[in-house]
């Protein structure tokens, strides 16, 4: 039975394919495509690891550019470590070849480093209803050896939660729990 | 190492001494895969180490770009020994219990993201941006390993008798971490790396003020230390590691990335 108060529980299942090629939107083949057109399609990658979100929602495509007649899209990564990179990279050159882009190529850029300030408002929301806590606050005001960040929970929406390990299922992630509703949940650390 | 290297042979040593320690530190803490203490301390530590074995291949991948032998940063990573890996003393020293896990990684920590705050301001821009990357990553290994020594300094009895230990038994390694040679006065002179006496003083300020808010003693000015890393003298535990990291390589040359 539901305990009252108790919220309803959420499949975390992902109904929509990861796999860029499965969703990305018919277009008229005969005309050259625009930068605007990439960027809805690149808006249809999504992060392997946290597939709530899309590469353009997450901050990582920082620029989509034609130079010399080739397309080429700026990616930066989350993380020096992160494994899903070259599987995000490859997500973007699948879907551009299959958008018909055949002269494209992925530049990888490291500076300006990723900052979770890059998350874009609808990153965020999609985030939490996925019940990810998106990162709170700016990353520039983070103290070099504290951590008093007040944490939303996703679900309830209570301040008063707990940080169980600074580090959650994966490198971009913090693991903490309500102490309200009981339920534990990731939160996307600010960096 | 003679004086009269060239800079760029300088910053090739410079970059290895970089990758190496990043490196063997995350094979070192993948040990502890499958049995660190808590299930959340593990999640942490493997998270700790996928960054550290990232920021490695960034460090090798340009060193072996500047090298230009036809070595790839695999062949830098897997196919040297241990007279060859320039990584700091500290960090092939053994897990120990988990005092001495954490004191480890805060003094290693606390040298990294120094050095590495200094390295995004390199006229390299490759340099710079790596370390940009990096020192994200550092700040927040250094915060969360800081908060362990003062937790298990200022715990129980047992706790703080432990991290003392640790702390006392890792002291000797960290001369060797902190003071510059002549490549990284070199390195500094060329406007790349960290100004050795002000990365000495930033380590050593934080360091005794973490020491002391964890209720711990710091150990004598002047205790000795051991050397030698710089020159590819390590202590006895660097080539068991390579033994482990290197052996799958270094069997089957041929095999390729699944």
């Amino acid at each position: 039975m539901q305990k009252p108060g108790k919220p309803e529980p959420r499949s975390l299942l992902v109904d929509q394919p990861v796999i860029a090629s499965d969703r990305i939107p018919a277009r008229d083949r005969t005309k050259p495509i625009t930068e605007e057109e990439l960027w809805t399609l690149l808006d249809e990658v999504k992060d392997p690891e946290v597939p709530a979100v899309s590469v353009v929602e997450l901050g990582i495509v920082r620029r989509i550019a034609e130079e010399d007649g080739e397309w080429v899209v700026d990616v930066t990564p989350t993380y020096s470590g992160c494994p899903a990179t070259e599987m995000i990279e490859q997500s973007i050159v699948e879907a551009l070849q299959l958008a018909g882009v055949r002269n494209g190529r992925i530049r990888r850029v490291l500076t300006p480093a990723w900052t979770t300030d890059w998350i874009t408002d609808t990153g965020r929301e999609k985030l939490r209803e996925f019940g990810i806590a998106p990162p709170q606050g700016s990353a520039s005001k983070l103290s070099l050896t504290g951590m008093d960040e007040t944490v939303i929970c996703p679900i309830c929406g209570s301040e008063d939660t707990q940080r169980v390990s600074e580090f959650g299922s994966t490198a971009c992630k913090a693991l903490y729990r309500c102490l309200d509703c009981h339920e534990p949940f990731d939160y996307f650390k600010c960096i | 190492m003679s004086n009269d290297i060239t800079q760029n042979e300088a910053l090739q040593e410079y970059l290895l001494r970089l990758a190496d320690s990043d490196m063997i530190l995350g094979q070192r803490l993948c040990e502890l895969c499958g049995k660190a203490p808590a299930l959340e301390e593990e999640m942490a530590l493997m998270n700790v180490a996928l960054d550290l074995v990232g920021q490695a291949r960034n460090w090798y991948e340009y060193a072996a770009e500047l090298l230009d032998d036809g070595r790839s940063a695999d062949d830098l990573a897997f196919r040297r020994d241990a007279q060859y890996y320039r990584n700091a003393l500290m960090v092939e020293q053994p897990n120990g219990d988990y005092a001495v896990t954490m004191a480890r990684q805060f003094f290693f920590d606390a040298w990294h993201y120094f050095t590495l705050q200094a390295l995004t301001k390199a006229p390299d821009e490759r340099i710079a941006s790596i370390a940009a990357k990096a020192t994200k990553e550092s700040q927040y290994h250094l915060r969360r390993s800081s908060e362990w020594v003062r937790r298990l300094g200022d715990g129980t009895e047992e706790s703080h008798e432990r991290m003392q230990a640790a702390v006392d038994d890792l002291w000797r390694f960290t001369g060797d971490m902190i003071e510059a040679d002549e490549v990284e006065r070199q390195m500094f002179e060329a406007g790349i790396g960290p100004d050795p006496e002000q990365l000495v003083a930033d380590w050593k300020g934080l360091v005794n003020e973490v020491l002391t808010e964890a209720t711990l003693t710091p150990p004598p000015e002047g205790a000795w230390m051991y050397r030698g890393a710089k020159e590819g003298h390590h202590t006895e535990h660097l080539g068991f590691i390579l033994a482990e990291m290197q052996f799958l390589p270094r069997a089957y040359p041929d095999a390729k990335t699944w």
